[in-house]
């Protein structure tokens, strides 16, 4: 009712004028007719009514809420100063957009990632089950992202647990949709009975799956799919329900599909079809895990009854965990058996769910504190700008104040005209942010590994950027208006008439600033400078082998209905068929691919004792060594004579030979590897001498490494692995390889990749830690280096006169320029040595991140003080030219 | 003609009190400003001398809570003025203000002339 009169008060004073004026004219009528004059008449009236201003202004005020008349009276002055200086505006507008559309867009990643609950009812009622400790030693057979449990472990948590309402386990597995050929992988989830009633998710359409469909030894389970599966693959037409679904060469019938929301439990995925974990034999065949008490593949997650805590659900779990876990012992070796035995199940939240992309979450808080010092920058940018621009009214705010103007008035309306820029500016940045975040989910993704995070702004994303319009406006804003408004009238108004030069006090504020961009923005610049070299590092490091030209294919002989003995020699057969194809160069198969993702190790007795230390182990066909450009250093390549049968042979790589013989020549050297006891343990003979060899991750040193024929007991499995040196078009290498595999078995699915692309996947952290940080360093140096040419060209301007009188004095213009020179060459040596000493301190939170260098590398800190001093130099040297070039006599005639 | 000065009204009893008047006034029928001034100083035998100007922001505040209400109409010599006039909510408050000041009076005088 207030509210809806003070939008219309400036109608309701019309009125009243009107009315006023009516008046008026009734007493000017009623006065002629008592026989005045014209003139007496107006007087008298006019006397009468008193002042009719005064009156209008008090009814004004009583229809107003002062407050925010004044606040609007501000904000219009505010734009209107804007308006006069566009190009302020604009910078201003543009420097806060960008450092807050960074930081809100570090944020929204983080959110989505680590903060935000997941989207089922009462996310917080939601716990973990898995095994205590941070990184329990486990033995075994491990599958999949997320393998916390086995099923042996699993079926026992189900049926003993008392913590949980109702609990369920799911484990992440791609299936195949294709019949036979090139692949097309679906992302898929096994999940046991109890998953959507735990997490309460209704189906959109037909029915989800329930207890009754997870029944061991199910043949033609039913599936769920999701909204984004069903709209891709059934155009979202309600057919699709009872729909036959062929996954992996099963058939599986369509029951329901799940809202648009509802993704998992995975953040940062998006399933497409849930199966029953009964299912999982019919993928895995032979080799499933489900009666395996080493398959670790599984993870569960409980809805906690009413009333009891996860610290209450950890301890009742670790009360019950013995006896699961002697039930489900399997043979390990004495050491493991112990581990095994030692194992206590615990609780964790689960409300936010899991993710395996929190490996950038490290990455991603090292960002958002890069964003932060970027904004800092801006802002102190900012600050130094209005204080110019306060310093210039200096005296227009003098006289206001010696008018009687109150302090904290003039005040907030200098702070309004920084209120306007920081809301502009954090507006752009939000927009801004939500653009950014997109791009980089994007590229986050690689070709086999599909990343959905959802990054919509939620009200934690909108208070985030509302704190930091507020602490970038307080930052830049309050100062200079403080600032402002602390003049005595008189000193300034004196002061501002005939000014020789400024005083000290007065730039001293200005000073600091400048010198807090330049060591905030080398801090940036060191950062940048790390994490480009630490990419140049990993990108140009010797894998011990070559790169380019090497195909990976993946053919998955499962569904070609071949038992296991006669596996090896179809793999065989289609390997030689293979390197007899025109343009295949060389091929070799190999159960690792090196940075494949996969890896085997085997604990050895050398010399007759048993090594701690596990030793990587891989399976590898003749001519592995050639394909892979890495000739061997000595002894001989693995030949058709070393089959099942023959003497176990083995070829070892130099840090092997380092490790285990001191450097000496190991051919002809033996070791065995460590089985469980009652299984024999077979004895290797070194016949060849290899390079060093990149194994599981780049960035880890090389270490022994053992390479031995696929002929000689490699665990069984129906993949083979090939790497293929080829200059033929990719397009045409892979297509030749599906038809081969097609001629063998129809059934036969085939996936590829380029070494070089895998390789390239492998470094997305250091690669995404490069480029933005190479992006915020560029910025910030940018942004500093304004600041900067803005401080010079201020202080050349203030001391135009100062500078005219020397030079009529007889300085020339080196000297001038000398000067100029040397104050920004002070601000910025200030700048660089705290600048310094900061990143020295700030590259220590980075050290995990890097590879290859130090967080202190002397190289990379002189660096990067040399190019920013270099660009802050060239950027004084303007302002300074510009002093030079003065005419005296202008100089000194002005003002 | 007894002046007692052109006193401005001040205080809340008086600004009250014009209030009372000005609803009086208004209880007699529709008038425009011109007129309830007018109105109160020969009603009250011009003892009370009422600023005219100082008639508009009662009149506001009065409209404002809702005991009058205004329209634009035509004065007796052909001029546009606004006209105000009771509404049941100002009669209801008439009733009430003038009991009220009748008890204010009272125990004014209880005080001033004790018996």
């Amino acid at each position: 009712m207030a509210f809806s009169k003070f939008l219309r008060r400036g109608r309701w004073d019309d009125e009243r004028a009107r009315e006023l004026e009516a008046h008026l004219a009734i007493e000017i009528d009623a006065n002629l007719a008592r026989g005045m004059t014209p003139q007496e008449a107006r007087d008298a009236a006019r006397r009468k009514l008193g002042n009719t201003t005064l009156v209008r202004e008090e009814i004004y005020r009583m229809n107003t809420i002062a407050f925010l008349e004044a606040l609007i009276q501000d904000l219009r002055y505010g734009v209107r100063l804007l308006r006069l200086n566009p190009g302020f505006a604009a910078v201003a507008i543009l420097s806060l957009a960008l450092g807050v559309g960074a930081n809100a867009t570090m944020f929204q990643l983080l959110n989505a990632l680590r903060i935000r609950t997941l989207p089922v009812a009462q996310p917080e009622q939601l716990a973990a089950v898995r095994i205590a400790g941070d990184n329990p030693n486990r033995a075994g057979s491990f599958n999949g992202r997320h393998a916390v449990l086995t099923n042996p472990l699993w079926e026992r948590i189900r049926d003993r647990q008392d913590a949980f309402s109702s609990v369920f386990a799911w484990a992440s597995p791609t299936f195949d949709l294709s019949a036979g050929g090139e692949s097309r992988p679906v992302d898929g989830l096994w999940v046991s009975g109890e998953f959507f009633n735990t997490l309460a998710v209704r189906p959109m359409l037909g029915r989800v799956l329930t207890a009754a469909d997870d029944r061991r030894g199910c043949t033609a389970p039913p599936a769920v799919i999701s909204y984004g599966f069903w709209q891709r693959e059934y155009g979202g037409s309600a057919a699709a329900l009872g729909h036959a679904l062929t996954l992996d060469g099963n058939p599986y019938e369509i029951v329901g599909i799940t809202a648009p929301g509802f993704f998992g439990v995975e953040i940062g995925r998006h399933f497409d079809v849930a199966v029953p974990l009964c299912a999982e034999p019919l993928s895995r065949g032979p080799h499933s895990y489900l009666d395996r008490n080493d398959g670790w593949f599984l993870a569960a997650i409980g809805r906690l009854k009413p009333g009891w805590t996860v610290e209450k659900a950890a301890a009742h779990l670790r009360a019950i965990s013995p006896p699961m876990f002697k039930e489900t012992l399997a043979k390990y070796r004495p050491e493991d058996e112990k581990s095994y035995l030692d194992f206590r199940l615990g609780a964790i939240p689960a409300g936010t769910g899991v993710s395996s992309l929190r490996e950038y979450e490290r990455p991603l808080w090292l960002l958002l504190a890069t964003t932060v010092m970027v904004l800092l920058i801006a802002c102190a940018n900012l600050a130094n700008l209005m204080l110019a621009r306060a310093t210039a009214r200096e005296r227009e705010i003098a006289v206001r104040l010696a008018l009687g103007a109150s302090r904290v008035r003039i005040g907030r309306q200098l702070v309004a005209e920084s209120v306007l820029i920081a809301v502009a500016g954090a507006g752009a940045g939000a927009v801004l942010a939500q653009w950014l975040s997109r791009v980089l989910v994007a590229s986050l993704a690689t070709q086999n590994d599909r990343v959905f995070l959802e990054v919509a702004g939620d009200w934690r994303v909108f208070s985030f950027i509302a704190m930091l319009a507020a602490a970038t406006c307080l930052l830049f804003g309050l100062l200079p208006a403080i600032r402002a408004t602390a003049t005595a009238p008189g000193d300034a108004m004196k002061a501002g008439s005939r000014g020789t030069t400024d005083t000290r006090e007065r730039f001293g504020l200005r000073r600091v600033l400048v010198v807090a961009q330049v060591a905030l923005s080398l801090v940036l610049v060191v950062g940048a400078l790390l994490f480009v070299r630490t990419l140049r590092n990993l990108v140009t490091l010797d894998a011990g082998f070559a790169q380019s030209d090497l195909l990976i294919a993946v053919l998955n002989f499962q569904r070609a209905g071949i038992p296991d003995v006669r596996m090896p020699a179809a793999h065989a057969d289609l390997l030689d068929r293979l390197r007899h194809q025109p343009g295949m160069e060389d091929a070799a198969k190999v159960r690792n691919v090196p940075v494949g993702g996969s890896f085997s190790n085997r604990d050895l007795i050398v010399g007759g004792v048993a090594r701690r230390e596990s030793v990587n182990f891989n399976w590898i066909s003749d001519r592995y060594f050639r394909t892979m450009s890495a000739p061997l250093l000595a002894g001989r390549d693995i030949n058709e004579r070393d089959t099942a049968t023959s003497q176990r042979v083995a070829i070892v790589t130099e840090s092997f030979a380092r490790v285990f013989f001191g450097g000496q020549n190991p051919l002809g050297k033996t070791f065995q590897i460590d089985e469980p006891p009652g299984t024999p343990k077979p004895v290797y003979e070194i016949v060849g001498f290899a390079r060093d060899s990149k194994y599981n991750d780049l960035r880890d040193p090389f270490e022994p490494l053992v390479y031995v024929p696929a002929t000689q007991n490699e665990p069984p499995g129906s993949t083979l692995r090939v790497v293929v040196r080829s200059r033929l078009p990719i397009t045409q290498a892979t297509s030749t390889i599906t038809a081969l595999a097609r001629e063998v078995h129809p059934s036969i699915v085939v996936e590829f990749r380029t070494m070089q692309s895998q390789l390239r996947d492998s470094l997305m952290r250091e690669r995404l830690m490069a480029t933005l940080s190479g992006f915020f360093g560029a910025l910030a140096a940018l942004i500093a280096t304004i600041g900067l040419y803005g401080v010079m060209s201020y202080m050349v301007a203030r001391r135009r006169n100062e500078i005219g009188i020397r030079m009529a004095l007889g300085a020339d213009r080196r000297e001038v320029v000398g000067m100029v020179m040397r104050e920004a060459g002070r601000l910025l040596g200030a700048g660089v040595l705290v600048g310094l000493v900061a990143s020295i301190v700030a590259a220590r939170a980075a050290s995990t991140l890097l590879f290859g260098l130090s967080p202190g590398d002397p190289l990379t800190l002189l660096t990067a003080a040399a190019v920013l001093g270099a660009v802050a130099m060239v950027a004084s040297y303007l302002p300074a030219l510009r002093a030079s070039r003065l005419e005296p006599t202008e100089a000194l005639r002005e003002e | 003609m007894p002046k007692r000065g052109n006193a401005p009204i001040q205080g809340e009893l008086l600004q009250g009190t014009l209030d009372l008047l000005i609803l009086k006034t208004l209880a007699l029928g529709p008038a425009h400003g011109h007129t309830i001034a007018y109105a109160i100083e020969h009603r009250s035998e011009d003892v009370l001398q009422v600023e005219h100007g100082s008639l508009y922001p009662a009149l506001h505040r009065i409209e404002d809570r809702g005991w009058i209400s205004s329209f634009w109409g035509t004065s007796e010599n052909n001029r546009r003025a606004r006209y105000y006039r009771l509404t049941p909510e100002g009669r209801k408050q008439l009733t009430e203000q003038t009991n009220r000041w009748d008890e204010i009076v009272k125990a004014i005088n209880r005080v001033l002339r004790p018996a």
